[in-house]
């Protein structure tokens, strides 16, 4: 019994310090400004968050999922040369102690196939995947289609 | 005698100047009535680019021209409606400028052609177009007049290869081209340009008036 306990004390510190370094990226985000504009039927649609990393090292964004939709792609659009254009890309980097946005006209999150219509002032949770395999849960507001940011 | 010639001399140039200085004024005045002399901010395309014109079916199933939206000042745009982030910012941000040209902006229209009418029906484009503002349409039609449009203004579109699941996207010019009541090119406004200087072209634009009614 004596014996056992003593074991497991340095085990279990072992545990639980190996589970603190392994999820450090999603514990580091902070979340802020997490939008969605709402587009009307069943057309996708871009879902924007501000991330800063509040941690030592940088953490890497790689994509997000959600029950309210089938599917979500982390996606930027450019409009270099005159033609917009939209691309996947498979991560977007938080610096440390820094800060990454996904705004209108650049890194946003497309989201496709709402599994029930989401209607403006919904709020969907969105769970946002690091590349250590991380996850956090963000809330994000429905905004209408004529929406430039978070608030207006 | 060399008195007489140094006065002579003095008229003949003082009335060459008077004469170049009616020349130059008359120039000037005629600048001003052609709009030469407009202090826009946006690309002057005055001149360069042909007039309003094409036959396409507008958000309510009617079939459209150019002609049909003389009076009105005219914003073309290209896009469609499965574009998530481009075109929805574009036509967010035109709504805020009708909003702050106020009562003015009744006298413009968004006109929003689509280019993937594959997808965009004319229903799919009124739910799509009203979403945003109320004084924008939303234009599809037979793939070659949408095709002919584009060429007319010099734009370009190209659909990317399907990911597999039949979604596509459609990479397309992100200019906006601007018309005046009569249907005549104006302005070129591109994402580079800022906001105020849409408001402060349309304003001077909508101020102009034009022949039509």
């Amino acid at each position: 019994m004596m014996a056992r306990s003593t074991l497991a004390l340095p085990l279990l510190t072992c545990l639980l310090w190996s589970t603190a370094s392994l999820a450090n990226q999603a514990d580091h985000i902070r979340t802020s400004q997490a939008w969605i504009r709402v587009l009307p039927g069943d057309l996708p649609a871009g879902a924007y968050v501000t991330l800063e990393n509040t941690g030592d090292q940088v953490a890497s964004l790689q994509g997000a999922s959600s029950l309210r939709y089938t599917s979500t792609m982390l996606h930027k659009s450019s409009t270099e040369g005159g033609m917009g254009r939209m691309e996947m890309v498979e991560h977007l980097d938080i610096p440390a102690h820094g800060k990454a946005e996904l705004a209108p006209g650049g890194y946003h999150l497309m989201l496709m196939k709402a599994q029930a219509p989401v209607k403006v002032g919904d709020t969907v949770k969105l769970t946002l995947r690091f590349s250590d395999g991380s996850t956090q849960e963000a809330d994000f507001i429905a905004r209408p289609a004529n929406a430039t940011d978070a608030t207006h | 005698m060399i008195r007489t010639d140094s006065r002579t001399t003095f008229r003949r140039v003082s009335r060459i100047a008077l004469l170049l200085a009616l020349v130059l004024g008359c120039l000037w005045l005629a600048g001003c009535q052609r709009g030469e002399d407009i202090p826009w901010r946006l690309t002057n395309v005055t001149g360069h680019m042909p007039d309003l014109d094409f036959r396409l079916v507008d958000d309510q199933g009617k079939a459209v021209s150019g002609k049909d939206y003389r009076g009105k000042v005219v914003l073309l745009y290209f896009g469609y409606t499965h574009c998530p982030d481009v075109c929805p910012l574009t036509l967010a941000q035109l709504h805020v400028v009708m909003q702050r040209l106020g009562p003015l902006a009744d006298g413009a229209r968004i006109l929003f052609v689509s280019v993937d009418p594959a997808r965009d029906t004319p229903p799919v484009m009124h739910a799509y177009v009203n979403a945003f503002d109320p004084r924008a349409v939303g234009l599809s039609g037979a793939p070659r007049d949408i095709e002919s449009l584009s060429k007319r203004y010099r734009s370009a579109y190209t659909r990317e290869p399907d990911k597999g699941d039949g979604q596509y996207e459609v990479s397309h010019s992100s200019a906006i081209y601007i018309f005046d009541r009569d249907g005549r090119a104006r302005l070129l406004s591109t994402p580079g340009n800022a906001q105020d200087d849409l408001v402060h072209d349309l304003h001077l634009l909508l101020s102009l008036g034009g022949t039509a009614p």
